[in-house]
């Protein structure tokens, strides 16, 4: 008993879903989809976090924050990624004008405070290693090493990625695969800032308080 | 060429800048400035609050600093991060919430059964069972 349609008839059913398929440029989610990834990297950030707020305080007759902290070093460190973001923002403007020499340039002294800023982790890192408060010494310090290393680790990945960025932006000028990676990557690293913000402030300041 | 050329005076290039226009939100100099001053007045006070000698109790202290945190952080999001209520159509901000439910959920979750795992493993501090 089955009729097929007509042309007619076809044409004239009602499509209830959208028929053509419109374009979708290239990349035209990435941008959503790499702030996607960002949130779940915050969660691993919560979970390092909640480890620390748990453990935090046990010292293992250890050292413990009071001891170990230098609140000036942070604050430089602090100053180092702070001065990175608004350089970073200043990169992204000259990008949107098309100025590439004006781009690499910001791009260069972003890399120059992030290493800046690894140098001084890595240096509060091995003075503390040196004075024995290893990871291995109580639960606080594992839990330190681990949050605060995951966030100089990150940054250690932004700074390859930019470095490469600058590679990619010199061979190929600021098209619009380059653009869209700039901004992957200025996302990362403001991102990064705000989870400076809840290390230098639960990590840091509220060790020194207790 | 003017640096405040926006577009399409710059001949071959005018077309890829157009392109780059549409990618994603951005911010303009004063978005960078605006957040930049305001975060180093959020990270200064906080420091100044627990180095220098401020004659506050300790509690007091740890909420101002938090509340600094959580203030800056917002700035950042805004200002940095250029979120706004419209980006992606919103989904930006809803995987934002959502993430941060998590975290509270995370955050909230572990210090509290940790802290009342910790009270009732204490040797010395026996809670009575009934039997």
């Amino acid at each position: 008993m089955g009729h097929a349609l007509t042309p007619e008839q076809a044409a004239a059913r009602t499509v209830f879903y959208q028929a053509d398929e419109h374009d979708h440029e290239a990349g035209g989610s990435t941008l959503l989809g790499f702030w996607i990834y960002l949130m779940s990297d915050c969660l691993i950030f919560a979970v390092l976090f909640a480890i620390y707020g748990v453990v935090g305080g046990n010292y293992a007759a250890g050292p413990a924050p009071k001891d170990l902290f230098d609140l000036s070093l942070v604050a430089l460190n602090t100053a180092m990624l702070l001065f990175s973001s608004i350089t970073y923002g200043f990169a992204m403007l000259s990008s949107y004008r098309n100025k590439v020499a004006a781009t690499q340039a910001w791009l260069v002294v972003t890399g120059l405070f992030g290493a800046a800023f690894l140098a001084i982790e890595l240096y509060e890192f091995a003075h503390m290693i040196h004075q024995g408060a290893t990871p291995q010494r109580s639960a606080f310090l594992s839990a330190f090493f681990t949050l605060v290393g995951t966030h100089g680790l990150h940054v250690t990945f932004g700074l390859v990625w930019l470095i490469t960025l600058l590679v990619q932006i010199g061979k190929h000028g600021l098209n619009r695969a380059n653009a869209r990676r700039l901004a992957c990557l200025s996302l990362f690293w403001h991102f990064l800032d705000v989870i400076w913000i809840g290390v230098f402030t639960f990590v840091y300041l509220m060790g020194m308080l207790r | 060429m003017s640096s405040h050329t926006h577009g399409h005076a710059e001949g071959a290039s005018g077309h890829e800048e157009g392109l780059i226009h549409g990618d994603g939100p951005h911010g303009s100099l004063k978005d960078y400035l605006t957040g930049f001053i305001l975060s180093v007045v959020l990270t200064a006070i906080p420091f100044w609050l627990v180095m220098g000698e401020v004659s506050w109790s300790k509690q007091t202290i740890a909420f101002v600093i938090v509340a600094f945190a959580a203030v800056q952080m917002i700035v950042h999001m805004v200002y940095f991060l250029h979120m706004t209520p419209k980006s992606e159509d919103g989904w930006t901000l809803t995987s934002l919430v959502f993430t941060l439910i998590l975290v509270v959920i995370t955050l909230a979750g572990s210090l509290w059964v940790m802290y009342h795992m910790d009270s009732n493993m204490m040797p010395k501090h026996q809670v009575s069972q009934p039997l």
